[in-house]
């Protein structure tokens, strides 16, 4: 509920290389708002979406997690929609809706019968100009995203470590701040801050309305003109944050925590985004992680989880979409009785070898195949192709680039993926992560010794 | 800014009883019976399949977690094909093909593109009748489950309901875990697992859906390849009937972490029982509506104490529960609860309001069709419409079913089913403020 994104694997997709992905309708309206609509009409349902080019990454420093407080605040009210109205609302007619944050952006959603998107169209063009809350609500509000925050990252190591990685990561880019907020600077987040926020940012010509569903794009556009059309343009900012520097130093961040039963490896490194470093060096990214991590064929699953037995379980992922720098992610979960140190050496054993010998052809081959082969599932989900496309235009990807990308895969070569390997697994963009129980914790003891849980009752 | 009033909402409408699919009873020429909804619109093919009596409820006492483990290793190579091949022709023909075990219940899931097909039915075909459990797989499959069980015990969401179930059908098959335990797991043999896929997977336990660019006609031979060589005579459900719950009271399983974590519930309602639908309505009110909850305004919306505040209804075949869940931080764990108990009593003295019962219901019958969204989670629908013995013109009466509740049906169920004495909760966390009426069952607090 007003969900927090965590990003995934962008999902390998595929289709015989001819075929687009979503081929989507593209408007824009005289205020500036882009208006895209994928037709399908296997249900009588349609998923509405609002997105606003604004996120954790364009917060003050010192107010982090004010986007994602303000994405709540959303819910609270307009003159004509009493707090806490607009879901009931939605759900009075059969529908679901929520929201979720991340560092690049803010979306909105409401999934409902096609016949009912005019009474979503109204709502959310109605919130995207008369926000009103008082100071009760939003006090209210902010001690319920505390409580997220406890549930999401203080009550979980795994986020805990992944927060105090992000911070590492970057060190001048607004990145290192947690979506959510820091603690203490959620708790001192106002009324005022969240207002000044969504006045700053929150315009049609800053949003991307995004309809996928049984609906017919010249009634969209019609519908979208008629409740959004008349909402004034804004001189929102411009996105310019600061920018990391060259990397020089390779980081380790290392969490001892009591709790921890199962103890794990992560590193990132520092990667360009299909944004800042462009198609080609993204797509040789995504070829590359599916190279090494892809399902069970990938090379460093193969050789660690399957061959030397030393992981129970091996991650890697890239997901070009984002506004400004980006990450790659390893993550392993050592097998039981393998200590996390033999593990990280096999893992650097095979970032040796891939170094020193670099990918074959056919390993690139398959590769490509693999995340192409899929792409028809794409289309069978009512929630993809909105999705992908709100999340390519708030973080500076085009809607070609989203319909051309099962051709640019295909187009990769063995050289490409050597050399963006060769540019990003560089140890100095590099952070390593460790999970650890704390010595003499109870965490520490065996993680076989489960208790029996009837016996924990006192 | 533009202040413009919003004058009018655009007119609604309530999706009603009509969908746009139509359901097709497919027997194949060797007597397999499948559920279709035939649509060629996009080239890809969902069948999702469901073998009763063969969940975690089923595993040898001594051994829980078979069912589960075995689910993890029938896509680990077939018939000629060791893992390795098994997966490479999964992942280059972009097959999807996983197994899952519930408590009661074993799912199979195969998405295809319909152009892969031959390969996909086949490598179902060999996984369900021919699987190798080789012995590498095996000791990977046993390590990942080992690793899952550790970090379960991480996650304070899935201690608490471990807990919970342990505590609540104590005695009963369901108080295992699904997964099983780290003993049970390091216990379980290669001719475990053989003895397991033979005894437990047999066509008259079978239930199939299908949904995608496939005729009736080639579905029933595809039914007959893939599921004509198991057993005719799959294994009678021997799990007994689950009708008590223990008494009511609040367990804490202390850790150290800032937000308590509470699992509640009590003794529930079971699919088939004559008052479902009436409990659907009740609970939507209470707790199952998200943001349109009694739960959610009290706990949440009124004073921020927690993120997420919910119940649902949990019915099994041999028994059922209605449970919940809340974490708050430790400080006011205690007046969540009390909020929790203060809304069970409230239901079941005064019942619903004429808006709060009509927003629910118009809730229940417009939001079905929202799963009507991928191919995948029709055909998961069409079993469930199946294992529930619902009819195939449900999907055509169920509108009536909810439309049909009425205020004094809820007041009846909810005094039936809701007692703020019986609740059962677990903690997990370091709670305060746990009143006399909340104190841990069987000693002190914290």
């Amino acid at each position: 509920m007003r969900r927090l994104m965590v990003l995934g694997l962008y999902l390998g997709l595929a289709f015989p290389a001819q075929a687009r992905m979503f081929d989507p309708k593209v408007f824009t309206l005289d205020n500036g708002l882009q208006v895209v609509v994928v037709e399908n009409h296997r249900a009588p349902i349609a998923e509405v979406m609002v997105w606003y080019k604004v996120g954790a990454a364009d917060e003050t420093p010192g107010k982090s997690g004010l986007a994602h407080l303000l994405e709540h605040m959303m819910f609270k009210g307009t003159p004509t929609i009493a707090p806490g109205e607009f879901s009931k609302i939605i759900a009075r007619s059969g529908g679901r809706d929520n929201a979720f944050t991340s560092s690049d952006y803010t979306a909105y959603y409401q999934d409902v019968a096609s016949a009912n998107i005019e009474q979503a169209f109204t709502m959310e063009a109605d919130r995207m100009h008369n926000l009103v809350f008082d100071e009760k609500n939003f006090v209210t509000e902010r001690a319920v995203v505390m409580e997220e925050r406890r549930s999401r990252t203080d009550n979980n190591p795994n986020a805990l470590l992944h927060e105090a990685m992000g911070a590492a990561m970057f060190l001048n880019h607004p990145y290192h701040r947690p979506v959510i907020g820091w603690r203490d600077e959620i708790a001192q987040l106002s009324r005022d801050d969240a207002l000044d926020f969504y006045h700053r940012w929150y315009a049609p010509n800053n949003a991307v309305l995004v309809v996928e569903g049984d609906v017919d794009p010249a009634r969209v556009l019609e519908l979208a003109k008629t409740h959004f059309g008349p909402i004034p343009k804004a001189d929102t900012p411009v996105r310019a944050r600061p920018q990391e520097p060259g990397p020089i130093a390779a980081r380790e961040v290392t969490l001892k925590d009591g709790r921890v039963q199962q103890p794990a490896l992560v590193r990132q490194w520092l990667a360009p985004s299909l944004r800042s470093g462009g198609p080609e060096q993204a797509d040789a990214l995504e070829v590359l992680a599916e190279i090494l991590g892809g399902g069970s064929s990938g090379r460093l699953y193969r050789a660690l989880v399957v061959e030397k037995g030393l992981a129970a379980s091996l991650y890697v992922g890239y997901d070009p979409a984002s506004w400004d720098a980006d990450t790659l992610t390893l993550s392993a979960v050592p097998r039981p009785g393998v200590a996390l140190a033999k593990l990280r050496a096999g893992v650097e054993a095979e970032l040796a070898r891939l170094e020193k010998n670099g990918v074959t052809a056919t390993e690139v081959a398959e590769a490509k195949n693999r995340l192409t082969a899929g792409l028809a599932y794409e289309r069978d989900s009512l929630h993809a192709g909105a999705h992908r496309l709100g999340e390519a235009l708030t973080t500076g990807e085009t809607v070609e680039q989203v319909e051309s990308w099962p051709e640019r895969i295909a187009a990769v070569t063995p050289d490409a993926v050597n050399q963006i390997a060769k540019t990003v697994l560089d140890d100095r963009r590099s952070v390593t992560g460790t999970l650890l129980p704390l010595p003499g914790a109870a965490g520490s003891a065996p993680p076989m010794a489960l208790p029996a849980f009837g016996q924990e009752i006192r | 800014m533009l202040r413009r009033a919003l004058l009018i909402l655009a007119a609604v409408l309530i999706p009603g009883p009509v969908f746009a699919v139509t359901i097709e009873r497919v027997v194949s020429p060797g007597g397999v019976e499948a559920w279709l909804v035939e649509d060629h619109s996009n080239p890809v093919i969902a069948l999702e399949a469901t073998f009763r009596a063969a969940g975690s409820a089923s595993d040898p006492g001594v051994l829980p977690g078979l069912a589960y483990m075995t689910a993890g290793l029938l896509d680990e190579g077939a018939g000629p094909y060791d893992s390795k091949t098994f997966q490479a022709k999964l992942e280059n023909e972009a097959i999807g093909l996983t197994f899952d075990a519930g408590r009661d219940h074993f799912r199979v899931s195969l998405n295809t593109l319909a152009d892969r097909q031959d390969d996909a039915f086949e490598l179902l075909r060999l996984s369900l009748s021919q699987p190798r459990f080789d012995g590498e797989p095996v000791r990977r499959v046993r390590g990942e489950i080992l690793s899952m069980l550790a970090q379960e015990k991480q996650s304070p969401d899935t201690v608490a309901a471990r807990a919970w179930f342990a505590h609540v059908f104590a005695g009963h098959p369901y108080a295992r875990p699904v997964r099983g335990t780290p003993d049970s797991v390091k216990a379980i043999r290669t001719s475990d697992l053989r003895a397991w896929v033979k005894t437990r997977l047999g066509r008259s336990n079978l239930v199939v859906g299908v949904v995608g660019d496939i005729t009736p006609e080639d579905l029933g031979h595809r039914l007959d390849q893939v599921f004509a060589a198991l057993p005719a005579e799959g294994p009678k459900d021997e799990v007994s009937e689950w009708t008590a719950a223990p008494p009511g009271g609040v367990e804490v399983l202390n850790r150290p972490i800032p937000q308590s974590v509470a699992t509640f519930g009590e003794l529930g309602l079971k699919r088939n029982d004559p008052d479902w639908y009436v409990a659907t309505v009740m609970d939507n009110i209470l707790g199952g509506g998200g943001f349109s909850s009694r739960l959610t305004a009290e706990v949440r919306e009124k004073r921020g104490l927690a993120y997420s505040v919910y119940t649902a209804l949990a019915p099994m075949d041999h028994g059922a529960v209605i449970l919940g869940g809340v974490a708050t931080r430790n400080e006011r764990l205690g007046d969540s609860l009390r909020l929790i108990k203060d809304e069970w009593r409230r239901m079941r003295d005064e019942g619903p309001t004429d808006a709060e019962l009509a927003d629910a219901k118009t809730y229940l019958v417009g939001s079905f069709a929202l799963r009507l969204d991928s191919s995948p989670s029709v055909a998961g629908l069409l079993v469930a419409i199946q294992l529930d013995h619902l009819g195939i013109d449900y999907l055509d009466r169920r509108a009536d079913l909810i439309g049909g509740v009425t205020a004094d049906d809820v007041r009846r169920v909810a005094k039936r089913l809701l007692d703020p004495d019986a609740l059962i909760v677990t903690v997990v966390g370091q709670p305060e403020g746990l009143a006399d009426d909340q104190s841990p069952r069987g000693g002190a607090s914290q």
